[in-house]
């Protein structure tokens, strides 16, 4: 029994040039206590699903169609007084840039307290008792004095920090991290997913981790899927996705990362450029950049097919 | 070889500001660094962010002049040039930036990008101009009639091509890439390192690769200098670097750098605590030391000097002799013994 199930996810964008179709007809399922890597370039509707998730999309954003399935209860329909008890509580979410997701005008204390004042109902001591334990959690030193700044005095570093302690503080089962060390450097980077796992560890939580590098991917992952242009096109165990990726685009972008090649060889390629999220292409929506594409592939969209045991592709190729 | 560029002890500072009562403080960028680029081949810089990687780019090119120390073009001394007499310079060199949506006018059409240089450099016949820009295009992979097209109609990967067009319209001999892939996507790094590279191969260009991407500074550079807090290191042939990883810095970078293979997956990483030190306030002694787990008394107190630890192999550590970080990096060894 997955913890998360996402079935024909569908968000679409009503701009006044058209209408985006950011997410479209995405599905995959989450474990419990696993790390499941949602990846894909950028504009593939990665961050999208996530907020779709949580509910958080707004006009002229709308979730159209789909489920998301959380302990079987549909996310994407309960009331909103509903989806507040679940935010933080059950599913909490680590953006990409803390300095944007952090209020400037109140000291990181304060902050992190306020989600479990809210779902706890804690008194003033029993608040500030926890968000310090917090601050100590992810490994931030000195926490009495450190609750008492405001986010600019902390690095990048340190804000990441805050921002899971903040995510952590309500004890989610699962939590949903938007490229939370794209801005950071590689040995920050490290540090930081070195303390995700631990505490992924030590609570037994599921993580959705949303990136485009494949590094962490490998690094980090248990399962991982390949998000294009909104659809998910392929999903497996990180280890076979490596080893044996059956989807063009996935095969594709594999051969573009400089490794496995000998210094300074040509590189692999995908041909052509990203289809516009307003017009994209008809059938399956990699046809036009596919080299085996054929007649069916223009016409008609290919299913998610378990193609091996846990192994899910969509692709005309391998439907039987 | 012959040395394309010299770089000895060179140092820039900027002044800050800082608080209401305008204190100022020196920001030591670059703090004295030495190298030689040769002709023809690609130096990578990696390095986090704040570790005077893009200083040094500029310093090279003379776009800004340095606090102190001497750099050497082609044998002649740049250093204090004023900008009149760096023309030649600008024509025999290039930049390439990290975003190219910032570093390209928006309100420039690809033409009016594209005929910048040569203009400044006295090319007035309009001919010759179109057969140039017809001809650069080509190179960098684009077609005519995106000439007539502002940045914001193309796409990521087309403006660095125009970036890199640009770079190399008047034919130069280095061109300094500032992280030129960073900002790009996977599918579309590769297309710009194999343009690159090409480039590289027909122009024989000299670049002066700045990234923090082991990954793709693996794959394009022939050799590697690692900077930390406006100081050199480290620095090797790729191979030698890699393969022979000797500075704590080095490994704890290396070990951090997430490598896209699942079967190099390591849990023996060796990943050091703290963030890099205020370059207003470098640390006394080797600038790495309050992070290192293996520093003692004298790296406190002594800065260690760049010296000679195997063949073309330098290195600014007290401890090298002592310590054996390998273990740490052989993952990347296998990275290489697959591919070579």
């Amino acid at each position: 029994m997955p913890l998360l199930d996402v079935k024909g996810l569908k968000t679409y964008f009503y701009t006044n040039r058209g209408v985006v179709k950011a997410v479209d007809g995405a599905s995959f399922t989450v474990n419990e206590n696993e790390i499941f890597c949602l990846v894909g370039e950028t504009g593939c509707g990665k961050s999208v699903t996530a907020l779709s998730i949580m509910r958080l999309i707004f006009p002229p954003g709308k979730i159209l169609s789909g489920k998301a399935l959380y302990k079987e209860e549909d996310l994407l329909k309960i009331p909103e007084s509903e989806m507040q008890k679940i935010r933080g509580r059950e599913i909490s979410m680590v953006f990409q840039n803390p300095m944007n997701s952090l209020n400037p005008v109140f000291t990181i204390g304060y902050q992190i307290s306020e989600a479990p004042t809210v779902h706890f109902n804690l008194s003033k001591k029993e608040a500030w008792k926890r968000t310090t334990d917090l601050i100590r959690d992810v490994k931030i030193t000195d926490a009495d004095t450190r609750a008492k700044c405001y986010p600019h005095v902390l690095s990048g570093g340190m804000r990441q920090r805050t921002m899971m302690a903040m995510m952590l503080s309500c004890n989610p089962n699962l939590l949903i991290a938007d490229e939370p060390t794209t801005s950071l450097d590689v040995t920050i980077q490290a540090q930081i997913l070195d303390l995700l796992i631990e505490i992924k560890k030590k609570r037994r939580m599921s993580v959705i981790l949303i990136t485009h590098n494949f590094g962490l991917v490998a690094e980090f992952g248990d399962r991982v899927a390949v998000m294009y242009c909104g659809k998910v096109v392929e999903i497996g165990d990180v280890t076979t996705i490596f080893r044996n990726p059956l989807h063009p685009y996935t095969r594709g972008l594999l051969r573009c990362l400089p490794i496995g090649y000998k210094r300074k060889s040509k590189l692999g390629f995908i041909p052509g450029t990203l289809p516009s999220p307003i017009d994209t292409p008809s059938g399956c929506s990699f046809h036009p950049r596919c080299e085996h594409s054929t007649k069916s592939c223009k016409l008609r969209e290919p299913e998610l097919v378990e193609y091996e045991k846990n192994h899910f592709v969509a692709c005309h190729l391998y439907e039987r | 070889m012959e040395h394309l560029v010299e770089v000895q002890d060179l140092k820039k500072s900027f002044l800050t500001k800082g608080g209401i009562f305008g204190k100022s403080s020196d920001v030591k960028a670059v703090d004295g660094v030495d190298l030689y680029l040769n002709k023809g081949e690609t130096l990578g810089v990696v390095g986090e962010s704040g570790c005077g990687k893009t200083t040094l780019g500029r310093l090279v090119l003379r776009l800004i002049k340095p606090t102190s120390g001497k750099i050497n073009f082609d044998e002649v001394d740049i250093t204090n040039l004023s900008e009149r007499k760096l023309l030649w310079l600008r024509k025999r060199t290039g930049m390439v930036f990290q975003d190219p949506s910032a570093s390209l006018n928006p309100r420039m059409n690809i033409r009016s990008t594209l005929k910048r240089p040569l203009v400044v450099h006295g090319i007035k016949d309009k001919n010759t101009i179109q057969k140039r820009i017809i001809e650069m295009l080509e190179k960098v992979g684009l077609n005519e009639d995106q000439l007539e097209r502002f940045p914001h109609q193309i796409s990521g990967g087309q403006q660095q091509r125009v970036a890199i067009a640009r770079a190399i319209m008047l034919n130069p001999d280095l061109v300094v890439l500032d992280e030129p892939t960073s900002s790009l996507d996977v599918s579309v790094q590769a297309q710009i390192l194999n343009l690159l590279l090409k480039l590289q191969r027909d122009l024989n260009l000299t670049y002066l690769f700045i990234t923090h991407d082991l990954v793709v500074e693996r794959h394009v550079s022939d050799r590697i200098v690692v900077m930390y807090c406006g100081k050199i290191l480290e620095s090797a042939d790729t191979d030698e670097l890699l393969g022979n990883t000797m500075h704590p810095y080095t490994v704890s970078l290396f070990s951090s750098t997430p490598i896209p293979n699942p079967h190099l997956k390591s849990t023996n990483r060796f990943i050091v605590g703290g963030e890099p030190p205020s370059l207003i306030h470098p640390p006394r002694g080797c600038r790495f030391h309050p992070r290192c787990p293996y520093a003692e008394g004298k790296c406190k107190k002594v800065e260690p000097k760049l010296v000679e630890a195997a063949k073309d192999h330098f290195l600014a550590c007290h401890k090298f002799e002592e310590i054996d970080l390998l273990t740490y990096v052989k993952r990347f060894w296998k990275l290489m013994e697959r591919l070579n």
